[in-house]
């Protein structure tokens, strides 16, 4: 339908523009703050124009925050969540959509609940299970009175321990589940026709045919995990090794020590650098993003 | 020897039959098109023959072999299915290959197979394509290109012409044909659109409700059609079906308002006294004079002839007309009918009567078909 209501058209313009505007001014605030030398950025008002300190802050954040190894830490992190979540999410919706047995929907309902469940609320024995793996069975076991001598599997301090307790996805398989509710059933048995196994039919046609519903789940997995603050700082002591980026953040803002001026340029430039990645990820699936929120385009 | 064999299959979804017991022999090399109105369970029962759905209860035998268990890739049929079914991330090349690879045969081997199946479809130029970016005739041919790769025993078409525009269904149509003069597979194809049912079919199988209401030959499913559904369902328009009382001394059927139809007595010699249904094509109808007459409701206009709507006897008649006549709304006319192409039904039931086999009473039946789309 082709319109012509300029009033209307000079509103929806000016919403978005100012929301642009809105959006953008702390990313400026940002930059700004990281591109002054210690005294200026402190002045009351600050500057709203950058300076020409921006790289030399760049680096000392870059050395003090540890951020070769940290940013390679929520890396791998962020990575490892993001590709558990969308397997998982993926094997379990194709799992109640295309199977029929006994307790299907029940099932369907257990993983819809834990959207209820986040992290945050079942931490404390999320932490238990993490400091050792296996006590889970060793309590079943002693309900029942049976002595099986486990050994002590402990995730603190490892990859595994940062990002198996993250990776199970309410959203993900209801994502997923949703997207293989519009795949035509005529597929699925010409694909039976042809011979195909579930697991082939799984690998050959629904995978690549949920391409851009994956890029959806990777943009928000990969953001939310990258930003994930609470469960790694319980999780990791040796923060040498193990420390993730946004952690590392928290050592570089100022804390409230007494006497001492807090150093903004440093801490906006960690910022910078901490939020790259998730900005760039987003940049470059966004399109895919869309597409899979939006579409059932096949 | 029978290539599909059918023997009391029944299909039922919790206490739901929609399949009642139905038995059919096909033929190898035969092309059976099953024909009846949308749920009247002719697509169910090809599912059950390809394996897609379960069968509740009898036996479904392809090649001798009792098939219910099977998968369907362990039954050696192949089906096009009626929105084509294609897979949209791959090309027409991968789409047509695909059951060779799962087959496991090497790369060569698949190109080798998926061209010379192209080159019969026509479609050689387009395997590099994604289906999106094909026509509904060439998605309908790799359909069939991918159910031709596998050298099936056994064709199954599932309304495979529905999405397709007319002009294009009638092509469609030759081809599949053909393909199958040349390949001989025995081949089932389910459609509820009668045209091509009649051009297509070695046999037809026209199911109603669940159930098989005559197994023929186009022309016998036409000419001699076992129950007044039959008769009502095959040929545009189909049999005009008339209540009346059976006169075997008069040979005559006599309608409510008393006009008289006479009926061949050599064809009919045991039709008892009472109630039956009377039937004849709107075609065989002789317009213009004659001891019958009828009143005239209104005309549907087909170009080189015209259907009249009018009311014989108190009851809904159709005559086709290939002059030009114009007639008033109400007006009365006259017609006779042959009594050769008198067709007698049982009232109750709707069962066609009891005929004699002789030679005589079966010439009609071998008459000229005359369909029109």
């Amino acid at each position: 339908m082709i319109e012509r209501t300029p009033v209307l058209d000079f509103i929806t313009h000016a919403l978005l523009i100012g929301s642009l505007v809105a959006l953008l001014i702390p990313f400026w605030i940002i930059f700004v703050a990281a591109s002054h030398d210690f005294h200026t950025v402190n002045q009351v008002p600050m500057p709203l124009m950058p300076g020409s300190h921006f790289l030399e802050n760049m680096a000392t954040a870059w050395e003090r925050g540890n951020f070769g190894r940290v940013m390679l830490n929520s890396i791998v992190v962020a990575g490892g969540v993001t590709i558990g979540k969308i397997v998982i999410a993926a094997l379990s919706a194709f799992s109640i959509v295309y199977f029929r047995y006994k307790l299907r929907m029940v099932m369907f309902w257990l993983i819809f609940i834990t959207l209820m469940l986040p992290l945050e609320v079942r931490i404390v024995p999320t932490y238990a299970v993490a400091a050792d793996a296996l006590r889970p069975f060793k309590a079943i076991f002693e309900l029942f009175g049976i002595s099986v001598g486990l050994p002590e599997w402990n995730l603190l301090n490892s990859y595994s321990g940062l990002i198996l307790p993250l990776i199970a996805t309410a959203t993900g398989t209801f994502l997923y589940r949703q997207f293989f509710l519009t795949v035509p059933d005529e597929l699925t048995e010409a694909a039976k026709m042809d011979g195909s196994g579930p697991v082939r039919f799984f690998l050959e046609v629904l995978m690549p045919l949920s391409k851009t519903n994956m890029a959806a789940l990777a943009t928000i997995m990969f953001v939310w995990s990258w930003n994930q603050y609470l469960w790694p700082l319980l999780v990791v002591t040796d923060q040498q090794n193990f420390a993730t980026a946004t952690m590392q953040l928290q050592k570089i803002v100022p804390g409230p020590v007494f006497g001492e001026p807090p150093i903004w340029n440093v801490a906006m430039a960690a910022n910078l650098i901490v939020l790259t990645p998730p900005v760039l990820v987003t940049i470059f699936l966004q399109r895919w993003f869309v597409r899979g929120l939006i579409s059932t385009e096949k | 020897m029978a290539e599909i064999t059918l023997r009391d299959v029944r299909k039922s979804y919790a206490k739901n039959e929609v399949v009642h017991g139905v038995n059919l022999d096909v033929a190898s090399g035969e092309l059976i098109v099953i024909l009846g109105p949308s749920g009247c369970g002719k697509s169910t029962l090809l599912r059950m023959v390809a394996g897609l759905e379960s069968i509740t209860s009898g036996e479904v035998a392809i090649a001798g072999r009792v098939v219910n268990r099977l998968e369907p890739r362990e039954r050696g049929c192949a089906m096009v299915f009626q929105n084509y079914a294609l897979y949209p991330h791959m090309s027409v090349a991968k789409n047509i290959g695909y059951s060779l690879k799962i087959a496991g045969l090497s790369k060569a081997e698949r190109t080798e197979r998926v061209n010379k199946v192209a080159a019969t479809l026509g479609l050689t130029d387009f395997l590099e394509r994604k289906p999106a970016q094909l026509s509904g005739g060439q998605r309908q041919r790799v359909a069939m290109g991918r159910a031709m790769i596998r050298e099936p025993k056994v064709f199954l078409y599932d309304e495979p012409l529905s999405n397709l525009d007319a002009t294009l269904r009638v092509a469609m149509r030759v081809e599949i044909r053909k393909l199958h003069q040349r390949l001989g597979a025995t081949t089932l194809f389910v459609t509820h659109d009668q045209v091509e049912a009649m051009t297509l079919a070695d046999r037809i199988v026209v199911m109603n409700k669940g159930g098989i209401e005559q197994v023929g030959t186009p022309s016998e499913v036409y000419g001699r059609p076992e129950t007044t559904y039959v008769a009502n369902f095959i040929g545009s328009p189909g049999l005009n079906l008339l209540k009346g009382a059976a006169h075997p001394d008069e040979g005559v059927i006599k309608l409510p308002d008393g006009q008289q139809l006479a009926y061949d007595r050599n064809q009919w010699p045991e039709i008892g006294h009472g109630p039956v249904v009377v039937g004849f094509r709107a075609e065989a109808v002789k317009f213009g004079s004659g001891p019958l007459s009828a009143r005239f409701d209104f005309a549907e206009e087909l170009g080189i002839a015209k259907l009249l709507h009018g009311s014989f006897g108190g009851q809904g008649m159709i005559v086709h007309v290939a002059t030009h006549e114009d007639l008033q709304s109400g007006q009365p006319f006259f017609f006779s009918v042959d009594p050769r192409d008198i067709q007698l039904f049982d009232a109750d039931g709707g069962r066609r009567l009891e005929e004699a086999r002789t030679p005589a009473a079966r010439t009609k039946i071998a008459a000229p078909i005359q369909v029109r789309a």
